[in-house]
């Protein structure tokens, strides 16, 4: 796994388990994004929340899904953006 | 006292967190299961239960990932996802004088990490749940989800070190299992059932067959938190209750 693959997914899953870092997350994005060793295709995915884009660069479901949840995308909708079947 | 039972459930989050999306008589089907496997528990009468559950990232991450961790505490909190699985966020006994007794017990094996804090998911709480039990829990985690999964010789080692440890324990300990047949949670596959891997998977399992499981892991790496629970006895003929939990609520963060 790269270096920052493991950034990436180690910020989901401070978003999914820290309500603080989960509002920072909703609210104030890119300077949250700021403290994470990112490249800029990694840190664009986070920012639009483009879960084909992460789901892709390997990204672990268990992750993503729950992240999705969160944002209140539903579960058919979520698999449709990862399996890239909606634009 | 002894082993005086051991079960293995379907903990998917969809049972409690989507109850109304399958048809009723679908439904209804891992209900009744579920109902069945309650009575057997109390039928054992446990004074304890052994919990064996994979991690889902609610405990650790890639930073620090134990292949096994037992939870060594009087207390425990969950589910971390409550708002997913629909089960209200309550306080689980432990019972860290036995989690000890395993850790100290199966470690010539098998070497356990440990941990005085552990959060529980859907993975312990909704088979909690379902079984409507209040006994004292002793969580092991199980690392089937990155990194480098246990793999199932060692789970087996586990499971065979834990029926030794607990059968010399004094009081009444019962185990559990949780976890899934073939599943892609919330991958794109989702929904998707290995039909003849699960029926070979069982088959092998039922009739105790673990050189076989073990063997086939080494190609397919099979739900590990099933290796670590053993046949009980000859005597005491393992039975299937439901065969297809994860088909009826797909597997995968129920929709909020």
């Amino acid at each position: 796994m790269s270096v920052s693959l493991y950034q990436v997914q180690k910020v989901l899953f401070v978003v999914n388990r820290d309500p603080q870092a989960r509002g920072r997350f909703l609210d104030d994005r890119e300077r949250l994004l700021a403290d994470y060793e990112l490249t800029a295709e990694e840190r664009r995915a986070l920012l639009e929340v483009d879960y084909h884009a992460l789901y892709r660069m390997g990204v672990h479901s268990l992750l993503l899904g729950p992240l999705a949840a969160t944002l209140g995308v539903s579960f058919p909708d979520y698999l449709a953006a990862i399996r890239g079947t909606k634009t | 006292m002894s082993l005086v039972g051991a079960f293995v459930a379907s903990h998917a989050p969809g049972i409690t967190g989507r109850p109304t999306l399958p048809p009723a008589a679908e439904s209804e089907a891992v209900y009744r299961a579920y109902r069945d496997l309650r009575a057997r528990l109390e039928a054992t009468r446990p004074d304890v239960l052994v919990v064996v559950s994979p991690e889902h990232w609610a405990n650790f991450f890639l930073d620090h990932m134990p292949s096994f961790c037992i939870g060594v505490a009087d207390e425990f909190w969950g589910p971390t996802d409550e708002e997913f699985v629909k089960i209200p966020r309550r306080r689980v006994a432990g019972d860290a004088r036995l989690a000890r007794a395993l850790a100290e017990g199966v470690a010539e094996e098998v070497d356990l990490s440990s941990s005085e804090e552990l959060q529980f998911d859907h993975g312990v709480m909704v088979p909690l749940h379902l079984l409507g039990t209040e006994l004292p829990v002793v969580p092991i985690i199980v690392n089937c989800l990155a990194g480098m999964p246990a793999p199932l010789h060692r789970c087996h080692a586990l499971g065979v070190a834990i029926r030794r440890t607990v059968d010399r324990w004094p009081e009444r300990v019962a185990i559990l299992g949780t976890g899934g047949l073939s599943h892609w949670p919330a991958m794109a596959e989702s929904g998707r059932i290995g039909h003849d891997f699960d029926r070979r998977f069982l088959d092998a399992f039922l009739g105790g067959r673990m050189d076989a499981l073990i063997r086939a892991s080494l190609a397919v790496r099979a739900s590990p938190a099933l290796g670590a629970v053993r046949r009980r006895s000859t005597r005491a003929k393992p039975r299937f209750l439901e065969r297809n939990p994860a088909r009826r609520f797909p597997a995968g963060p129920p929709r909020p």
